[in-house]
């Protein structure tokens, strides 16, 4: 006679390597398609995402001054804990909708591409310098160097696979990142902030909030302290508010969108060079 | 004045109820401030701010521009106010004043060996007067807290007075270093000895030993200002510092001397921020709220 009660999980989001709740005490609830309560997640207001801001800014430094290398191990590492907690990842997923069979697959895909990332780490730098010719005596070359704290807002539709999309690149070329999570698929992107925290990343590298894109896009695009904005929805009317935004202090702003993101196209060094600046230094020569 | 000029009675001082004060300021620091005030109390707090610096690479370029921040904080936001003064070592107040000169900003000078205090009278006395000598406004002296600790409450008494006699008509604020004192307790007796002897200010801090101006200790000096005031009539000044990085921090600070002091507490001849970033983020929520956009630190000048 006593049927047990569901622990529902409360998911929390992700600051400065802390799991927190969010400031304004609001939470959202998830269902799944025939409306049945999966979990609560936190709406996260404008003060998280300062906060989370603050958390990206005091991470920088510390993240784009450790080796190449080293960031491609943090990067693999990460790739193993998710293979690790493949059967979790897999069970969210379908909670969330997705047949078994596809959250197999997208799960595989997510850990497949934090390793090609991983491998980026030390080898784009050399694909995307160069040495150039100058007429004086000068031996001058340019070289990457990350563009500092991105904002990326995942889109509703992306899932884990979206997700880790779009964090490999950023985080793989030096920069730090405040990230929104799409609604529909909160849950998973929260547990993969687990995955992030059991795997060397330093805290405040990647900060995870959930929330209302409709709250938040305004706030994390015009944040003077953000550098950069990585946008995929492909709603006109968000995309003019970023570009607006970003005219302010000229965020880099990279919007892609895409049908499929489990698409052989999402690999590929050319997305970490997005959020790069080159630098180019003179250095005198003797002749 | 009677009970002037000699060292407080302790029995008559109220004994200090460590949970009262944290329960007291955890209570205060939940009061709201509304979006109408909180323009006003960042204005004021710049208002109060003693931009600091006190490093031994100090040089007369970083203190002229120093100077110059505190005259023009952010020189693309009109009506802003300037700062109360430029806190430096004694060596380096000549620079200072003449950078600042045709400004009503005063020059403030670390002396009596700061940080430790560990000198003898006659050489701390000495480094007093060459700070007036060369044109400060404010002397900041530190208290030998060795012998405090030790009991040695006339000690300290007679340090505070005799450089408060060699200060003359330049203010005198007394710092404490509430960090190395120990009880709460002995920052209340501090306080009290410090006032009686002629201290203009109270200070809790040199910034240099953890934990620096906390809000506890504040709350306390606070209420010794004011058992001083409803015993003498005389209005003692107050300044944190240390530690006060963030303009939220600094509107609780204003919150509780407004709570425990009154409203007359309220300007920079009474209440002063002792902080070398606090300024910059000010001016960012200054900004912040004047265009609706969080500001990022590269925007700001870094003193």
């Amino acid at each position: 006679m006593s049927k047990r009660l569901d622990v529902l999980k409360t998911y929390k989001i992700y600051i400065n390597g802390q799991f927190v709740r969010s400031e304004s005490g609001h939470y959202l609830t998830l269902t799944n398609k025939s409306g049945e309560q999966l979990a609560n997640i936190c709406r996260s207001t404008r003060k998280d995402f300062r906060q989370a801001m603050v958390a990206a800014r005091g991470a920088q430094g510390g993240w784009s001054g450790k080796t190449a290398y080293n960031r491609g191990q943090i990067l693999y590492r990460m790739a193993e804990i998710l293979e690790g907690r493949r059967a979790q990842f897999i069970h969210e997923l379908s909670l969330e909708g997705a047949s078994a069979k596809k959250a197999e697959a997208e799960v595989d895909a997510a850990i497949d591409r934090l390793v090609y990332f991983a491998g980026w780490c030390d080898k784009y730098q050399q694909i995307f310098s160069s040495v150039n010719p100058v007429q004086s005596a000068h031996f001058n070359f340019s070289t990457p160097e990350p563009t500092g704290v991105v904002s990326i807002i995942a889109e509703e539709k992306s899932s884990l696979i979206g997700l880790v999309s779009m964090i490999a690149p950023v985080i793989a070329g030096g920069n730090t990142c405040v990230v929104l999570a799409g609604q529909r698929n909160a849950m998973s992107a929260c547990s993969f902030t687990e995955v992030i925290h059991s795997s060397d990343v330093p805290s405040g590298v990647i900060n995870v909030l959930t929330g209302l894109k409709s709250e938040l896009i305004s706030h994390m695009s015009s944040h003077m302290d953000i550098n950069a904005i990585f946008y995929t929805d492909s709603d006109t009317d968000s995309k003019k508010l970023i570009q607006e935004n970003a005219s302010l202090n000229i965020k880099r702003v990279v919007f892609e969108e895409t049908d499929d993101w489990m698409d052989e196209r999402h690999e590929n060094p050319y997305i970490i060079l997005d959020f790069q600046e080159i630098k180019t230094t003179w250095h005198p020569v003797s002749v | 004045m009677e009970v002037l000029n000699k060292i407080p009675d302790f029995r008559d001082t109220v004994p200090i109820d460590t949970v009262g004060v944290l329960e007291r300021v955890s209570r205060l620091n939940k009061r709201s401030i509304k979006k109408e005030s909180k323009m006003d109390a960042l204005k004021m707090a710049l208002s109060m701010c003693d931009l600091t610096t006190l490093e031994g690479m100090d040089t007369p370029g970083k203190v002229r521009q120093l100077c110059y921040k505190a005259q023009h904080p952010h020189e693309s936001i009109p009506d802003i106010p300037s700062v109360a003064a430029v806190c430096v070592y004694p060596n380096l107040v000549r620079t200072a004043k003449e950078s600042l000169k045709g400004s009503n900003i005063n020059v403030a000078a670390v002396a009596t060996y700061f940080p430790s205090g560990n000198g003898t009278l006659e050489s701390r006395i000495e480094e007093v007067k060459y700070a007036v000598n060369e044109g400060a406004d404010e002397i900041d002296m530190v208290i030998s807290r060795g012998a405090f600790l030790r009991g040695e409450y006339n000690f300290t008494f007679d340090e505070v007075a005799a450089t408060k006699e060699a200060c003359g008509d330049v203010h005198l604020k007394v710092i404490l270093e509430t960090g190395e004192l120990e009880t709460l307790e002995n920052v209340r007796k501090a306080s009290d000895i410090s006032m009686y002897a002629g201290a203009d200010f109270i200070k809790t801090s040199t910034g240099k030993v953890s934990p620096a101006a906390t809000q506890p200790v504040t709350l306390v000096m606070l209420e010794a200002i004011r058992d001083f005031y409803y015993k003498t009539g005389i209005k003692i000044g107050m300044k944190p510092a240390g530690g006060i990085r963030d303009s939220k921090t600094a509107i609780q600070y204003l919150v509780l001397v407004k709570e425990t002091l009154g409203i007359d507490w309220l300007n920079p001849d009474l209440f002063r921020f002792g902080a070398s970033s606090l300024a910059n983020d000010l001016l960012m929520q200054i900004v912040k709220q004047q265009t609706g956009v969080y500001q990022s630190a590269d925007y700001f000048s870094k003193d």
